[in-house]
Order: structure tokens, then sequence, then C-alpha cells
């Protein structure tokens, strides 16, 4: 019965599942990089997937259609970039807010726009194709995986490598670190650090968009209210699960997106669908008790806020010199 | 021509006047030390030497020409480096990062790691400041921190280097080692402002002193024909008196007793191993020791922050061990921390609420559920005065005030609770003499009165001051216990060290 669960089918489906989250989680692992915790992660998306079908319907394209989805996330997340930074809103406030807005917006714009409700979907829509790679088709998992999968679901492994090698290997990626850790001492080193937080929060906007087209564009060509279910949700914990790393962030999506798979799975065996809708909250608790258990017990040493010259002294008197151990 | 001339800088706060019309000139190649009493303006004129505020008035100069600089950046720009009270590092990130960051040389797109490591290897080498450039900084002590902030002013070609109060963190050893860096520094053409409070290091390291009290130049002293005791008087416009006078002691009944604790460290040897004290009230017992030979453990499950491995406390004869820091409080104990900004003081309140803390729960200050604001401010108009506290009135935040207003604050209202207990930790770390003088006097005052006064100190002249009796700590166990009169520099120092055993 296990080993029945993994056939190319359950990779396929949990690389699709992986995609858009894998994309919040990045856009989350950059604003929380430069100190701007970012929880409107899953309005964002949904702002993206609703640009999406309207650029895909009007052009008749689903390249238009991405790219209304990325500028049109990235219009959205000018609320967080400028909130946050020139008028001094705290995140989270703000990122609840936007959560709400996008909720109320896009379905009040379905009914102004396409004047449905619920559902929007059109034989004027055009989906994103599916791009089979030959070469992979006999590899095992990956092979699977990667069988028939949308460009945005190769673009967001692409960015998920080239998000970690900015950020370690550049003079912008060093600077983004910094600005997240001690905004003030970044400053008195010369670095804007609101205007690196405006842009970069912009940017990971334009990721939840690419996101957001994934949901509307890429499985099926639909929009449907409230269709991020969640998902912006658990790239949320992602971001806060890999500590704002990108690769351990994608390490948490990918267990979320086989859980999501294998709970699709479980229900096309009979298992009622609101259990299995359940697994991927289930993973995701799961994954915070035990990272949060791991956590607690490294903080037994570290508890106090950011070490001043005090508490270094104090480090330093503990542990005599050099690293704690 | 000077390689920095500041003149007339005025800078206001509010009503207060922290600088007021200051000069201060410094030449090429010169160790230049900035002295004067808690408040007197040093920090906000190097602040503005740095860029970092702008002037109400004045004019600074750069090798005979003016400048105006709009933020630090500039100044940077113009070769100056500034190693702060507080350190400004970004904690998860390597050594070399830190130093890099924001001037990272660069290879193609990316950062030139190799190029980057060399260079802060090299610089660290040239001017022996020993720094591993790949460790991550939260993890370092402070001393190599430091030399982190000046590596940063190095990779920019700092010509002119401020270092404010930078000896208050350090042991004696690391604080031998930045002075030589400095001297190595002035002699290859650097200009060096010092600021500082401690004599002897003015004395040992500067060539010239310029001394402010009340935001005004009142000298510049050529520091080779000057004894401390004319900085003194200049600082403070008084003589003041170095010596510590005290009536012989009459020990009382225990007051606070430690027995066999024992501190586990992470590192496998204990932090504190099997030390037993006994201070009794009308006596001042120091602890004298390097710093990190486990005092502050020991004074931690003193005051109930942590609780010991093995081993008891007890207050004025009852057993506090599972005590927590109000019950124990409550049972007598007062404790003046050494971090005044983290453990001591809620930076953002105000000196009357910080002043109150501890008193707000019962008459005078309170009224029923309720406390009394008008009670609130007579108190802390009260101490505000008795220990001269500088500050423009009681409702400012203690964050703003000067690392050694921000001290005597702490120490204000720990002495008012006038426990049968008192742990007093690097009590007078960043306050001037006469402040300094003002402490010792209190903490006297205390002994006799019948109190008992634990003092841990990284001074080993403040040690020998004022104690009764000397307790020697060194990796975690106390090596002696000398009374006052056996306790002298040579053989405490060497005890410190390890070293040398108890004489009799
Ligand atoms: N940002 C500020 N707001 C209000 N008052 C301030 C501010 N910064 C400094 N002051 C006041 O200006 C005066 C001078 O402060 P400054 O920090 O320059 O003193 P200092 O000579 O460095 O003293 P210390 O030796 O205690 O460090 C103090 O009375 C302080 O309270
Ligand atoms: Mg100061």
């Amino acid at each position: 019965m296990i080993g029945s669960l993994f056939t190319p089918f359950l990779f396929q489906s949990a690389a699709q599942a992986i995609t858009p989250i894998l994309l919040a989680a990045l856009a989350g692992v950059l604003c929380g990089r430069v100190g701007v915790f970012n929880l409107a992660l899953e309005g964002q998306m949904l702002a993206g997937a609703f640009a999406a079908i309207v650029g895909s319907f009007l052009a008749h394209s689903a390249l238009v259609g991405v790219a209304a989805a990325m500028a049109g996330a990235a219009a959205f997340s000018l609320i967080l970039a400028y909130g946050a930074t020139v008028f001094r809103g705290d995140p989270v406030v703000i990122g609840i807010g936007m959560n709400l807005l996008a909720s109320g917006l896009t379905a009040y714009l379905l009914r102004v726009v396409f004047g449905v409700s619920g559902t929007f979907s059109d034989p004027g829509v055009v989906g994103l194709g599916r791009i089979a790679i030959p070469a992979l088709a006999g590899v095992p998992v990956l092979g699977w995986a990667f069988a028939r999968q949308s460009a945005i679901t190769w673009a967001a492994w692409a960015l998920t490598a080239l998000i970690g090698v900015v950020l370690y290997l550049t003079p912008v990626g060093l600077r983004l670190r910094g600005v997240g850790e001690q905004p003030e001492a970044a400053g008195a080193l010369g670095v804007d650090v609101a205007r690196y937080r405006i842009v970069t929060v912009l940017v990971a906007g334009a990721l939840t968009g690419l996101a957001g087209a994934q949901l509307s564009l890429g499985a099926v060509s639909v929009f449907a209210e409230d269709m991020s279910a969640g998902r912006g949700w658990i790239a949320v914990v992602a971001v806060m699960l890999g500590r704002n790393n990108p690769l351990y962030a994608a390490a948490a999506c990918v267990l979320f997106g086989f859980a999501d798979a294998i709970g699709v799975n479980l229900q096309s065996r009979g298992l009622p669908n609101q259990l299995t809708d359940a697994a991927p909250y289930v993973a995701t608790l799961l994954a915070l008790v035990v990272s949060h258990r791991r956590r607690s017990r490294f903080s037994q040493r570290s508890r106090k806020p950011a070490p001043t010259a005090g508490e270094a002294a104090a480090a330093h008197r503990r542990g005599g010199s050099g690293r704690k151990a | 021509m000077p390689e920095i001339a500041a003149a007339g800088i005025v800078k206001r706060y509010g009503g207060l006047v922290a600088n007021d019309g200051v000069t201060l000139s410094a030449e090429r190649g010169e160790i230049h030390g900035v002295m004067g009493e808690n408040g007197a303006g040093k920090t906000t004129l190097m602040n503005i030497l740095f860029g970092m505020q702008a002037p109400d008035a004045g004019e600074i100069r750069l090798r005979g020409a003016a400048v105006r600089f709009r933020s630090q950046i500039d100044a940077m720009a113009a070769g100056l480096g500034m190693v702060h009270q507080s350190f400004k590092l970004f904690g998860s990130l390597t050594a070399w990062e830190n130093i890099v960051y924001g001037a990272e040389p660069r290879r193609g797109p990316f950062v030139d790691r190799r190029a980057a490591r060399a260079r802060v290897a090299g610089l660290a080498a040239r001017h022996r400041l020993a720094v591993d450039p790949d460790a991550r900084v939260g993890d370092l002590s402070v001393g190599v921190r430091q030399r982190i902030e000046i590596l940063k002013a190095l990779h920019r070609d700092a010509r002119i280097l401020i270092l404010d109060e930078p000896t208050a963190v350090l042991t004696p050893p690391e604080r031998d080692a930045l002075f030589e860096v400095l001297k190595s520094l002035a002699a290859e053409g650097r200009t060096v402002l010092l600021v500082t409070h401690k004599l002897h290091e003015a004395t040992a390291i500067t060539d010239r002193v310029t001394i402010l009290r009340d935001g005004r130049t009142v000298a510049t002293l050529r520091t080779a024909d000057t004894g401390a005791a004319e900085i003194v008087r200049a600082m403070t416009g008084r003589s003041v008196n170095l010596e510590v006078r005290k009536r012989p002691r009459a020990p009382g009944v225990p007051l606070l007793r430690a027995i066999d604790v024992t501190i586990a460290s992470p590192s496998g040897r204990p932090a504190v191993d099997r030390v037993s004290l006994t201070v009794r009230g009308g006596e001042i017992v120091g602890i004298a020791g390097v710093a990190g030979n486990g005092q502050s453990e020991l004074v931690e499950a003193l005051v109930g922050l942590r609780k010991p491995d093995h081993g008891r406390v007890e207050l004025c004869g009852r057993d506090v061990t599972d005590a927590d820091v109000p019950a124990r409080r409550a049972a007598g104990l007062a404790y003046i921390p050494e971090d005044r900004a983290a453990v001591g003081s809620a930076p953002s309140a105000s000196a009357a609420d910080n002043l109150a803390m501890g008193f707000h729960r019962a008459p005078p200050l309170a009224r029923g559920l309720f406390v009394d604001p008008a009670a609130f401010a007579a108190w802390a108009l009260a101490l505000i005065r008795r220990y001269a506290i500088r500050i423009a009135n009681e409702r400012v935040a203690v964050g703003t005030l000067s690392g050694g207003n921000l001290q005597k604050i702490v120490v204000a209202r720990e002495l008012a609770h006038e426990a049968p207990a008192l742990i007093a930790e690097q009590p007078t770390r960043g306050l001037d003499v006469g402040a300094t003088e003002t402490i010792h006097e209190r903490l006297v005052a205390e002994r006799d009165s019948g109190r008992a006064v634990l003092l841990v100190s990284a001074e080993l002249g403040e040690i020998l001051a004022l104690s009764d009796r000397v307790l020697v700590m060194f990796e975690g166990r106390i090596l002696a216990d000398l009374p006052q009169e056996r306790a002298d520099e040579q053989s405490v120092g060497l005890l410190m060290a390890g070293r040398g055993t108890e004489p009799g």
C-alpha cells in the first residue's frame, strides 16, 4: 500500500503542488532577509492569479498572462513595500490587511470584469503549455517529477538556485543580509536601507505573481475566488522553518508538496476529502513542532536578544574565548 | 597644520546644551585623548566629527580645509573611522563579511571572497589585530569584535580613527594589546582620538588630552608634562580624593552566603567549581579575577538568574536556593548588574519610571492599585539630585543619557532599596572620577551602616581600595581569601593569573 503510493504520478503531482508554494516561499525569504516579515503571500498570490487570468483572456496569450501576474502582484506589493518602510507600518498588520483586501478585491473584480461570481473559465484564456523533455523521460524520480511540467515549475527551481547565488555570493546579497539583521549598521556603512527594502519587496511581489500564474494558468485555466487556498500560509511556514534560507525553505516546500500530493492520492482511493485536504497542514504542524523542539534546545544559551557588548562580554566569560560550543 | 580641528562646535538637545563651543585639534600621528565627566559632551563631539549629527554651530577642518559632513558616509569617504561605545556589527555574518560590507572587492558580479579574505588577513597581520576572517561574529568575544570594528575602518583606509571608551569592555590583556595597535597606527601617521575616563590610560598612551567640562573645552594638556591630579582638577574643577577612607570594620552576622556552589558549563570544566563564600553585615567582600573566570555565573546564581547545579545560597540566614529574583529581592537583596542597558534599565522608559521600578507597588509611590505620578516625579528628582545625574528632567527616556549617567540611575535605584545585602557588579564602569568617588563613598557608607556588600570588579585598584576581604577567582574556583592588609597588587595579580598561592 505504501509502496504503491510512490508512483510516477505522485512525483508529478507533488512537483506541481510544490511550484506555487516554493515561489511564494522564495518571496517570503527575500522579504525576511531585508527585515520585512511578509504575511501577505496568500493575498499576493491571489492577486497574481487573478491578473494572470485577465492578461491571458485579453491577449489570448499565456505569456501576457504571466507578465500581467508579475506586474499585478508587484503593484499590489507596493502597499507592503512603502507601508513597512516609508510609512513605518507594522508588516504583520499590513500583511493581514493585504490578504483581506486581495480576497475581497478579486471577488469584486471578478464580478465587474467578467460578470461572474465564484469561478471563471473561458476558452479565450490560454493556459501554460507543458514542457516535455524526452531526455528526462527515462530517469526515475526526476524524470517522473519533471516529465510534463509548466515552464513556471522549471523557473521556480532555477530561481531557487539563482536566489541562493545572489544572496550568498554577490555584493547585493551580502548587503541584503545585513539590512535585515542590523539596519542601523547597514545604513552606517552607506547602504540605503529603505531602498533595499522597497526593491526587494517588489521583486518578491513579482515572484508571488508567478506563483499565482501557476495556480490559474498552470494545471487548469480557471480562476476561483480564494483559490490560493492556504498555500501562501504554508509558504509563510516554510520561510520560518527555513529561517530565511532559500534552500532550507525549498526543502520544507518539498515536504509540503508531497504531503499535498499524497493527500490527493489517498482521496482517489476513497478517503474523505475533508481528511485528505488536511494533509499539508498536518505536515506543517508536525514540522513546526519538530523544529521548535530542536530550536528551543538551542536557545537555552541564546535566549537573550541581539548580543550587546555586555552580552558578548558575558558570552566571552562563559566560553573563555572563541566559539561557543 | 592639524590633521583634524573643530572650532566653536555647539549642539543642543532641547534645553540641554551638550556641546557649547567646543574646540579640539589633533595632529597627524598623534594619539589625542578626550576626557571629561559623564555628560560633558565627549560622545556628542565625536558623533559630530564623524558626521552622525550636524552641529548647530561651529566648523570642522580636515588638514586645513573646512568640511561639512551630511552623514557618516561622507565622513568615512573623507578618511574618518569610528569605533562606537556599542558596536555595530552583523552577528550572523562572518568577520570578513562584516569588514568589507558596503565596500566589497568584486570579481564580475560576485564578491571576490578570496580577495576579501586576503585583504582582511593582510590588514589583521600588519596591524597585529588577531581575527579569524571566517569566524561568525555572533560567536566572538567583545575584544575580537572591537578589532573587527577597527579593521572595518582600516579597510576603508581611515586616516583618523575615533574610539569612544574602547577599554570599558576589555580585559587588561586585551586593553594592552589594543594600545599596542593604537601606537603602531599613530606611528604610521594616522591620528587617533581616544575617549576615556581612566587617568592611567590617558597618561600611558596619549600625546595630549583635550578636557571637556559642561560642553566646553577647558584645557588641552601635553600628557608628558601633566600629572593625573591636574587632569582631574581640569575635569571636575575641584580636586578629587582618589583615596578611600574607611572606618575599621565591625563585621556582624553572615547576610549572604554561597555554600559549595557548582555551575556546569558547556565546555565541560565547571564555570563555578564548589565555591563557598560568606559576606557579613558591615563588610565589603571583593571578588577579583580576570573576566571569564566564573564571576558572572556566580553572581547570576546569587541573584537568582541561574540555578546552581549543586550547592546552596543563603540570604539573611534563609535558604533561597530555589527562590526567584523577586523573592530574593523581597528577602533583602539589591543588585547592580554589569550590563546597565540590557539588564539594569528599560532604555525607552523615563528616568522617573526607571528609578521607581521595584518601588512602584507600595506607598509612597503607589496609592492602592494605582501608581502615583507626582510621587514618582518627586522620588526621581530627589535621586537625580543626590547622585548629580546630568539629565534635562525626570521625564527623559534613559536611553538618551550618556553612558555614565545611565549607570548612575541604576546605582541610585539599587542603593535606595537599603537592602541588607548588595551585590555590585562593575559599579563604576564608564563612570568619571568624580562619580566613581561618589559611588565608592556610597558603597562604604552601606558597609558602615551594617549592610553586606559583595563587589565584583575587573578594576583591581577598586577592589583593593574598597574591600575588607579580597577573594581571587580563577577558573571557577576561589584561590584565596585575603584580608585587606595582606591583599596588594602584586600578590592578587599573581593569583588572578592562577599563579602563586595564598601566603601563610
Ligand atoms: N539624543 C539625545 N537626546 C537628548 N539628550 C542627549 C542626547 N544625546 C546626548 N544627550 C545629552 O547630552 C549630554 C552629553 O552627552 P554625551 O553622551 O556627549 O556625554 P559623554 O561626555 O559622552 O558622557 P559619558 O562619559 O557618560 O559617556 C548628556 O547630558 C546627554 O544626556
Ligand atoms: Mg559617552
